[in-house]
């Protein structure tokens, strides 16, 4: 059989002299394997069995229909309600509400961004921009929305007054990466009112490009590029602290270290330029395998939660509502994606993430449960966003579908 | 490919028509791709035991343009999701397509199986090429429909769902290419 250099790499982890010097001859025997893609999720993964099983999760791009969705399968704490908001709205990713009530939403396997409108009480969605590259991104600031592809950021103004005829999305900053790896973004506009756009890492684990890794900074314009956060791997989610206006942002661990490590972070920007630690070291206290030799895990900024091992730890919103009770306040709702490279599935939830006077976290608790049954995924969660009533929308890709969550009070929670 | 054209003309009404009965409909995809699951027609591919997952994707991405290709984009335009579902449904429980029964080239056969190897086609198709959820059936495919859909991948014609093989045959040649078709059209052997 050919000798591929994973496995060469892991036979020279396990030491054994042996087993090394019998694949030493079967690689001299053989022209080398050119490698995978270099974005190749498949990179590192062990060649045994029970790892060959495992592979990136595809939905499909046809929604399910609405009377098929998970409704039914899923748990949310005593008192909290959680029902169909919208059916067919394709490969739903991040969201952003605007002022009127629309809700936008990106989408990473197809190329359009959506609109949920309502009209005289009945929702509807549309198109309302098409043929674009992986635009997972949407945010909103003033009206305008501003949409991110893979390798470019592009706006439409009074995006709410043009759902039925909207103009092509004008070009703001295209000084980005064309990596498919990683490539597609969650971008959000600060309290600063600046653009926060991220790079992720343009493989599973590599020493990335000085480009790559890390979240920037830019004007609404495109102007005054800074840099935010280094050692970044790949964050689909960011917030800021409605009272501290500090960034946190999670971020998603290496694939094929072990079935439990490491973990997904969620990371709290405390200075502009902090470093996060990837690729040298993972979850804080994990000195990467290959690029941790001659680094130490104290060299960089710590997380401040971890959230579980291969979770996909996505999209994550502070409450400033009123709807939910007040221990909710000010806290972080994290969607977790659910793993693909483990053999027993984590994540696919709603964590909360509740914090500290101080900004440290209190306690990480689960909040909507049941999108992995016997498994298996009947939805996977990508992102939340809140209604004005202080309700909570939670987007599913893996349905093409955005539930709503809302909060009936105590008199409901013991009926 | 000028009878094909007259074919689906014919079957575009038929096919997304409400009213005819499910059989009838297929009977219109079945036109081309064979009854059996196995294709006679030039590069329009085999479609016997492809896993449902891939072609429900790629009836959805000739539905939506977002896959070029006319006389499909034609064909789907009108179909529900629902139909969607139930084609691919349909067609991936058809009996899987044989191998081409000409007498192989040994020699190119076990060069591109070496080749295969190395490019770890298998990792992801299976080491039986059967495909599985999301990733198309490789095994005893029409010769000319793969070296077509790999062409198209390296020139970027057809993006995919993920860039996954865009990437994967960027550094292979032409010729390299035309050996993987040869191989898995005659797959398992």
């Amino acid at each position: 059989m050919t000798m591929l250099p994973a496995r060469r790499r892991r036979l020279l982890r396990a030491g054994t002299v042996a087993i090394l010097l019998v694949s030493s001859g079967a690689i001299a025997a053989q022209p080398a394997a050119p490698p995978l893609p270099p974005g190749s999720p498949l990179i590192g993964r062990p060649d045994v069995e029970e790892a060959k099983k495992l592979a990136p999760i595809v939905p499909s791009p046809i929604p399910t229909a609405a009377d098929r969705l998970p409704v039914d399968k899923l748990r949310a704490p005593s008192g909290f309600r959680i029902e169909v908001f919208m059916a067919n709205v394709p490969n739903a990713r991040e969201m952003a509400v605007g002022d009127k009530g629309t809700v936008f939403v990106g989408s990473r396997l197809i190329d359009k961004v959506h609109a949920i409108v309502s009209r005289n009480g009945q929702r509807e969605v549309k198109a309302i921009a098409s043929g674009l590259h992986r635009p997972n991104g949407v945010a909103l600031h003033n009206g305008t929305l501003y949409i991110a592809e893979v390798s470019r950021i592009s706006k439409i103004d009074e995006a709410e007054d043009h759902v039925d005829n909207p103009p092509a999305p004008t070009s703001v900053y295209e000084d980005l990466p064309k990596d498919e790896a990683h490539g597609w973004k969650f971008i959000g506009i600060g309290p600063d009112n600046k653009l926060y756009v991220p790079i992720g890492q343009p493989c599973n684990n590599c020493m990335p490009p000085p480009t790559h890794g890390q979240i920037r900074r830019l004007n609404l314009d495109g102007t005054g590029v800074e840099l935010v956060a280094r050692g970044v791997r790949q964050t689909v989610g960011f917030d800021w602290h409605p009272v501290s206006k500090e960034l946190y942002f999670t971020d998603n661990g290496r694939d094929w270290l072990s079935e439990d490590l490491p973990e997904d972070k969620l990371n709290r920007v405390t200075q502009l330029g902090q470093h996060f630690g990837v690729p040298y070291c993972y979850q804080g206290n994990i000195p990467d395998s290959e690029f941790g030799w001659g680094h130490s895990c104290s060299e960089f900024t710590p997380p401040v939660a971890l959230m579980g091992p291969h979770t996909a730890t996505l999209g994550m919103r502070f409450y400033t509502g009123r709807m939910f009770p007040a221990e909710y306040l000010n806290a972080i709702f994290v969607a977790r994606h659910g793993s693909w490279n483990r053999t027993h599935k984590v994540g696919g939830d709603i964590v909360v993430v509740k914090l500290n006077g101080d900004g440290s976290v209190k306690s990480v608790e689960p909040f909507i449960t049941g999108f992995i049954q016997d498994n298996n995924y009947v939805g996977r969660p990508v992102d939340v966003a809140f209604l004005k009533d202080g309700s909570m929308l939670i987007s599913d890709d893996f349905n093409g579908a955005v539930y709503r969550v809302s909060y009936a009070g105590a008199r409901a929670a013991t009926r | 490919m000028r009878d094909l054209a007259v074919i689906a003309l014919l079957c575009t009404a038929v096919a997304s028509s409400a009213a005819a009965t499910f059989e009838v409909r297929i009977a219109a995809c079945l036109a081309c791709h064979g009854e059996q699951g196995q294709s006679a027609n030039p590069e329009v591919p085999s479609l016997g035991a492809q896993p449902s997952a891939y072609l429900a994707i790629q009836l959805y991405l000739f539905r939506e343009k977002l896959r070029p290709v006319k006389l499909m984009n034609e064909l789907t335009k009108d179909l529900s999701n629902d139909d969607l579902q139930r084609f691919a449904e349909s067609m991936a429980a058809l009996p899987a397509p044989k191998p081409s029964a000409d007498a192989p080239d040994a020699a190119r056969i076990e060069r591109a199986r070496v080749f295969v190897q190395q490019n770890r086609c298998g990792f992801c198709h299976g080491a039986d090429f059967a495909g599985h959820d999301n990733i198309p059936r490789l095994a005893a495919q029409r010769e000319d429909y793969l070296a077509k859909a790999l062409r198209e991948y390296k020139s970027n014609t057809r993006p995919g769902y993920d860039a996954s093989m865009a990437e994967v045959v960027q550094p292979i040649n032409d010729a390299d290419l035309a050996d993987i078709a040869y191989f898995m059209a005659r797959a398992p052997k």
